[in-house]
């Protein structure tokens, strides 16, 4: 299983890292939040794909799932969406005053 | 009382939370700013007696004992950047006050700024690397806005690309702590130190290590800055000295606290690798500083050779190589500011950043003149000022490290960045004085006592370094022994 959920994360990362070496603004910030998922999938992954019952004292349970990634894997979730939300605003706002959404136009120049 | 240790970060955050709900009141936004900052500031200094005194102050959250808790540890180190921190902002601030302009007060200017600073300290004083992940996030997502706050064409452009990188860069640092859970199944610092020391640092522990060094390297700009000379040169003045003095810190501190507590059992190859990027570091960004005419290019290429710089001394992982980066660490927090809002009153004055369009400014600003002839000499490690002694330990430490070629590279572009500083003084301050003080863009009221403030640091911090030299000793004493921070936090 954790196998085929590393490979999964390698095709998510090579469309990421593919979408991110496009021109398209909102193709990279596509690009970003496919990363991410692809992030969280690794660390949720790293953290041994095991059956068990919560992680609490218990007669019945004999072996525990590990808590601590699917802690850390939230607060990613978190913050990816913030920054991700934030992201998308300001290419909006970028792409009015600049008019442009491509990155090769995005350059600046010497009089500005 | 270890409590104290979670003031630095709350108390900036409370502040910024109260600000936000008071909007309009920008008067109050800045008494509340600098009063927080000060009380962040005394409490720093607080934590460093008791430090002096009792040695580490630890603190496990909620009551959760370390290594299943997130702990907070306040180790001279931290506790001397935390300090060194608040100084340099309160500076940046008090020029924010008469630069930054009521719009952008008014669209929350003050409290991002406090944010900023709590994500700072949180970083310095956290003792759990998810939790550095976590405040590297909040202090990047208030610099974040705080680059783009204002909206003009350049400040969008280069937000961009900023975020961009950053965003990247976490995404990095999340795979890199996942590989390192997955490997000794802890975050925590001190039981991730305890537990390498005790199986060895195989290859694949290194190669965790290299992961780590390039997501620091990102953020830090050590060889990959490409992202940062731009970046810096957007926003207004009081925001790009307090990302000159602090953003790329912190990616330094975070490089020397895993280089010296957790990885360091492998010298040869990591360290190495330190000292190879840290050498291209230099001498790319000195090239940049002496080659353009461009006041603010001069000014972020200064910031790359400064890191360069300091992680030199790391590199050579000797006492005299490391007491050299942190007091060039210290010193180039003060400086990197001061030259900032310099060069910032420049371009306030002129309206120019272009070398060729100004000069002859002494006659006008004496005293402005004076302060930068001071902070050019500081800059580039001129006794008695305070670059000289990190300078000095620096390249001693890569001597003792047989490392010659990377002290000479750090002499050599030592140099190169006096010429580059020497080169905007001559053009700016020297020559045939063509403006009127009615015929300049703006006035200098209000921004001379921040810098006058910082000039005077970094003298303070030059002559009075028999004072803090004793802390200093106590800082690197740690960071050269990790079994001392192992056995403070976690008692084995």
């Amino acid at each position: 299983m954790e196998t085929l959920m590393s490979i999964l994360v390698g095709i998510l990362f090579s469309i990421g890292i593919y979408l991110i070496l496009t021109k398209t603004l909102l193709r990279i910030i596509l690009g970003t939040s496919i990363l991410g998922h692809g992030v969280n999938l690794l660390i949720i992954t790293m953290g041994g794909l095991k059956k068990g019952g919560p992680p609490l004292l218990g007669i019945t349970n004999h072996s525990y799932a590990d808590s601590l990634p699917q802690a850390l894997l939230l607060t990613a979730i978190v913050i990816n969406f913030a920054t991700t939300a934030l992201f998308l605003v300001l290419s909006y706002r970028a792409y009015k005053v600049l008019g442009t959404d491509n990155m090769e136009l995005l350059r600046g120049n010497e009089d500005e | 009382m270890n409590n104290m240790i979670i003031l630095p970060i709350i108390l900036p955050t409370v502040a910024a939370l109260v600000m936000i709900i008071l909007r309009n009141k920008i008067k109050l936004h800045r008494v509340l700013s600098i009063v927080a900052l000060l009380s962040v500031m005394a409490v720093s200094v607080i934590i460093i007696g008791k430090i002096k005194k009792d040695g580490f102050l630890s603190l496990q959250l909620g009551g959760w004992e370390a290594p299943f808790g997130v702990s907070m540890v306040a180790d001279m180190f931290a506790a001397i950047l935390v300090l060194v921190t608040s100084a340099v902002s309160i500076c940046c601030l008090l020029y924010a006050f008469s630069s930054i302009g009521r719009e952008r007060e008014e669209y929350y200017f003050y409290p991002l700024f406090l944010i900023l600073i709590t994500g700072v300290n949180g970083s310095f004083l956290t003792g759990d690397i998810f939790n550095l992940f976590v405040c590297f996030e909040v202090m990047l997502v208030a610099s974040y806005v705080l680059i783009s706050l204002g909206g003009t064409r350049a400040q969008l452009r280069e937000s961009i690309k900023y975020i961009l990188i950053n965003v990247i860069s976490s995404f990095l640092f999340l795979v890199a702590i996942a590989y390192l859970y997955a490997i000794t199944g802890t975050l925590n610092f001190a039981h991730l130190s305890y537990r390498i020391a005790e199986v060895g640092q195989d290859g694949l522990m290194t190669t965790v290590a290299i992961l780590f060094l390039i997501v620091f390297s990102l953020k830090a700009g050590l060889f990959l800055f490409f992202w940062l000379p731009g970046s810096y040169s957007a926003p207004p003045t009081a925001i790009a000295a307090i990302f000159a003095a602090l953003l790329t810190k912190v990616g330094m501190y975070a490089i020397i606290r895993l280089f010296t507590l957790v990885f360091y059992h492998e010298p040869q190859v990591t360290h190495l690798l330190i000292g190879i990027l840290s050498a291209m570091t230099m001498l790319l960004g000195a090239i940049g500083a002496v080659a353009f005419r461009d006041i603010q290019k001069v000014m972020t290429y200064n910031v790359v050779v400064g890191v360069g710089f300091i992680l030199a001394g790391l590199a050579s992982y000797s006492t005299v190589g490391v007491t050299g980066s942190f007091y060039y660490l210290v010193h180039d927090m003060v400086i990197k500011s001061l030259i900032f809002l310099l060069g910032g009153t420049i371009i306030h004055l002129t309206g120019t950043s272009k070398l060729d369009k100004i000069s002859g400014l002494i006659r006008l600003h004496p005293a402005l003149g004076w302060m930068f002839f001071i902070a050019a000499l500081s800059l580039s490690g001129i006794p008695p000022l305070s670059g000289f002694l990190g300078k000095i330990f620096i390249t001693e430490g890569t001597f003792t490290a047989s490392y010659y070629w990377l002290g000479a590279i750090g002499l050599l572009t030592s140099l190169m960045v006096l010429y580059s500083i020497l080169k905007v003084f001559m053009s700016v301050f020297w020559g045939y004085t063509d403006l009127t003080v009615d015929r300049e863009k703006g006035s200098t009221k209000g921004r001379m006592l921040p810098i006058a403030l910082l000039t005077v640091l970094t003298i303070g911090l030059g002559l009075g370094v028999e004072g803090i030299h004793e802390y200093v000793d106590i800082a690197v004493e740690v960071l050269m022994n990790p079994t001392v921070y192992v056995e403070a936090v976690i008692g084995k």
